[in-house]
């Protein structure tokens, strides 16, 4: 007998006090708790991402399409880099206004060559109030799991109020789990030694998010 | 580190060593409060936290009745996006699966994400002994790694050390592993952590080979999920081309849509966090993105047998918050290590006895471990009722009775030397049997907890003299239960 068939067999036995007709996953559940907890306009929810995520140290920009080049170019010249990650899909004027290099992420490409980079630029697919999180899906706009992780910096544009929700169980229901998702609440952190919070293990150790319109 | 530690004395022993033991005491209270106090804040701010818990304990409840139904949904789908799945009847056999896949790949290295579950079958171990080194990249793993060391929290596995102590390991042995501590290293926390990333950056940049737990599989979907913070995991799950994920069985939810509630529970309890820093999920291989090997281990080792324990069951609804450690009175004084397993405190005290069995000394010592203070259950995200199990499992250790191990039915004998348990048994089994004189019972507790004795007296004198009796919670979860309106006729 497969290992596959012993342990399912042992599951089945068991089981053997559970009634044939035992209460279906629809019924199985209650789900009484919140779609949402507490009712706020699109500009509260817009501040209240952008006050979680400053919580977690996380730096917080709001500005409209006009003036989102020259922003860009701004951080990323306050952050000293000479290079920035570039998603495929990102669009071609946001960088428009910066003079740093910019480095495409090909399939060929080394995880040592992406780790030179000092900075990354990304899209969202949604960012959730009231965590505080940015949840990215691989969407061109975003690119691969590992850019947004290499570069010491990463700038995430949002969309407000399109990419934007209040909370987890409406961000969930709009994710595709077929899709890798990284979602990302502040810069990495640790608290493994005497429980101080200290930012940046392996992850960017800087994470700046833009506000895109909707002021 | 595997998961009988070998020679370990009975837990009473090994408390009374690690209660004398003064820095431990202090590191460990600091660290439980400081936790605790930040949990209640964070689960404070949900106003629906009662109804999260109970849709996560239902959720859970569901699942493992009808398991076998959701893990072939789960394996169908894993291998429809591109997955293998292997099932492992026990430690040996998921070690000997890990340590094939390794080497089909070449490679003599492996990078690890911390887990609970390769803890639990000795995985680095085993694989050691095959001439593969693994290397743990959680910051704590590392520290406990590096100092040969065993964990002792489920969250913050290197509780137990201080930043000199820290400092002091990295500086001696990070050269052992790889790029050594750089000179001048200080005991500052922002300096140690930048150490270790130094020390981490070689190994996950070389990586071909990542091992992972997962914190839930969803059935529908094939999905798995790890909730992290350093992004370590993030380096392990993408960077390497073969991912290779150990899970217990019990962590299958589902639906997609289940997360809703386990990723709203499980940060606060955990971290007290609104949301830890990374989530990442995946579903079989990705085309261009991240591994292109991905083999998903499904583990037993002792989880059928305590599914078929229907009291006992309901210890493999627990997602591993740790929250039941940072609120008991026991763990505080007694530290991780006195539990003798990779699980230590409350749910350490009923997971391991019934994954591993209740014949040697420790695991039938284990279900003693505790005052039944009932504070774990009230904090428990999955409302598991830890008091219960623990009773219920102090009877199998003192009177014996039907089991099942490794999948075959067995009737277990009265364990030895237990003649004084046998009486504190029942006279835990009268009160916890009338709910009545339970309530009063825990109300005069507390209400008295200035004047506890630190002995019982009677029948009860030799079961206390090995134990600190520990102080009451301020107030008894019924009273909370009422004054808060959650009990909806619960305690009446
Ligand atoms: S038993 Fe409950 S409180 Fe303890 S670790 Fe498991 S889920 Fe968390």
């Amino acid at each position: 007998m497969s290992s596959r068939e012993i342990v399912l067999g042992r599951i089945r036995r068991a089981l053997a006090d559970v009634p044939a007709g035992d209460h279906a996953y629809a019924d199985a559940v209650t789900r009484d708790y919140l779609r949402e907890h507490g009712t706020r306009t699109r500009e509260e929810t817009a501040a209240l991402l952008a006050e979680n995520l400053s919580e977690y140290r996380a730096v917080v920009h709001r500005t409209d399409a006009d003036g989102l080049p020259a922003l860009l170019a701004r951080l990323l010249t306050e952050r000293g880099a000479t290079s920035v990650l570039v998603p495929p899909g990102l669009p071609a004027d946001w960088l428009g206004a910066s003079e740093v290099t910019r480095v495409h992420d090909r399939a060929a490409s080394s995880a040592y060559e992406l780790e030179k980079a000092d900075s990354v630029v990304t899209g969202c697919a949604v960012a959730i109030a009231e965590t505080g999180t940015l949840v990215l899906d691989g969407s061109p706009d975003q690119g691969r799991r590992r850019i947004t992780l290499m570069p010491d910096h990463h700038i995430c544009v949002v969309h407000v109020p399109d990419q934007l929700v209040s909370s987890l169980p409406q961000a969930l229901e709009r994710l595709d789990p077929a899709r890798p998702l990284t979602w990302i609440s502040g810069p990495s952190a640790t608290s493994d030694i005497e429980l101080d919070r200290v930012e940046g293990v392996h992850g960017p150790r800087a994470l700046e998010v833009v506000l895109l319109g909707g002021r | 580190m595997s998961g009988t530690f070998l020679g370990m004395p009975a837990f009473p022993k090994a408390a009374r060593e690690a209660v004398g033991d003064e820095r431990l005491r202090a590191n460990l209270r600091h660290a439980t409060h400081t936790i605790r106090d930040k949990r209640a804040r964070a689960v404070g701010e949900l106003e629906d936290w009662e109804a999260l818990r109970e849709a996560g304990k239902q959720i859970k409840d569901h699942t493992l009745r009808h398991l076998d139904r959701y893990l072939v949904q789960l394996e169908e789908a894993v291998t429809a996006a591109g997955g293998i799945v292997h099932w492992a009847c026990d430690a040996a056999e998921a070690n000997r699966i890990v340590a094939d896949l390794v080497k089909a790949t070449g490679e003599t290295e492996v990078v690890k994400v911390k887990s609970m579950a390769t803890q639990e079958i000795g995985l680095n171990e085993a694989l050691e002994a095959e001439g593969i080194r693994a290397y743990e990249t959680d910051l704590a793993e590392l520290i406990v790694q590096l100092a040969d060391d065993r964990p002792s929290h489920i969250l913050v596995p290197a509780i137990h050390r201080n930043r000199g102590e820290i400092r002091d390991i990295f500086h001696d042995t990070m050269k052992n592993w790889g790029r050594p501590a750089p000179e001048g290293l200080t005991d500052e926390p922002a300096e140690l952590a930048e150490a270790a990333r130094l020390h981490l950056r070689e190994k996950f940049l070389r990586a071909k080979v990542a091992i992972s737990g997962a914190n839930f599989m969803v059935a529908e979907s094939g999905t798995l999920v790890v909730v992290e913070s350093e992004g370590n995991g993030r380096m392990c799950l993408t960077l390497p081309e073969t991912l290779i994920s150990v899970v217990g069985v019990e962590k299958v939810v589902p639906t997609w849509r289940d997360l809703e509630v386990f990723l709203q529970t499980l940060p606060r309890s955990s971290t007290a966090e609104r949301m830890n820093p990374y989530t990442s999920t995946w579903t079989g291989t990705i085309d261009g993105d991240g591994p292109t090997a991905f083999h998903l281990v499904l583990l037993d080792n002792g989880r059928t047998d305590t599914l078929a324990d229907e009291v006992g069951r309901q210890a493999l609804r627990c997602i591993r918050c740790s929250a039941c450690l940072n609120v008991c009175p026991v763990y505080e004084r007694a530290g991780g290590h006195a539990y003798g397993s990779v699980y230590p405190g409350p749910i350490g005290a009923i997971l391991s006895p019934q994954l591993r069995g209740t014949t040697s000394e420790i695991d039938a010592s284990l279900p003693y471990a505790s005052s039944l203070c009932g504070a774990c259950y009230d904090v428990c995200p999955v409302a598991i009722d830890i008091p219960e199990v623990l009773v219920h499992l102090r009877e199998r250790v003192a009177q014996g009775g039907p089991a099942v191990t490794r999948g075959e039915k067995v009737v277990l004998r009265p364990a030895r030397g237990h003649a004084a348990e046998r009486a504190a048994m029942r006279a835990a089994r009268w009160v916890l049997g009338s709910p009545g004189v339970l309530r009063t019972g825990q109300r005069f507790a507390a209400r008295t907890r200035r004047l506890h004795p630190r002995t019982l007296p009677g029948p009860g004198r030799a079961w206390s003299a090995s134990r600190d009796l520990p102080s009451m919670p301020a107030e008894p979860f019924r009273d909370w239960w009422q004054r808060t309106n959650g009990g909806k006729g619960e305690a009446q």
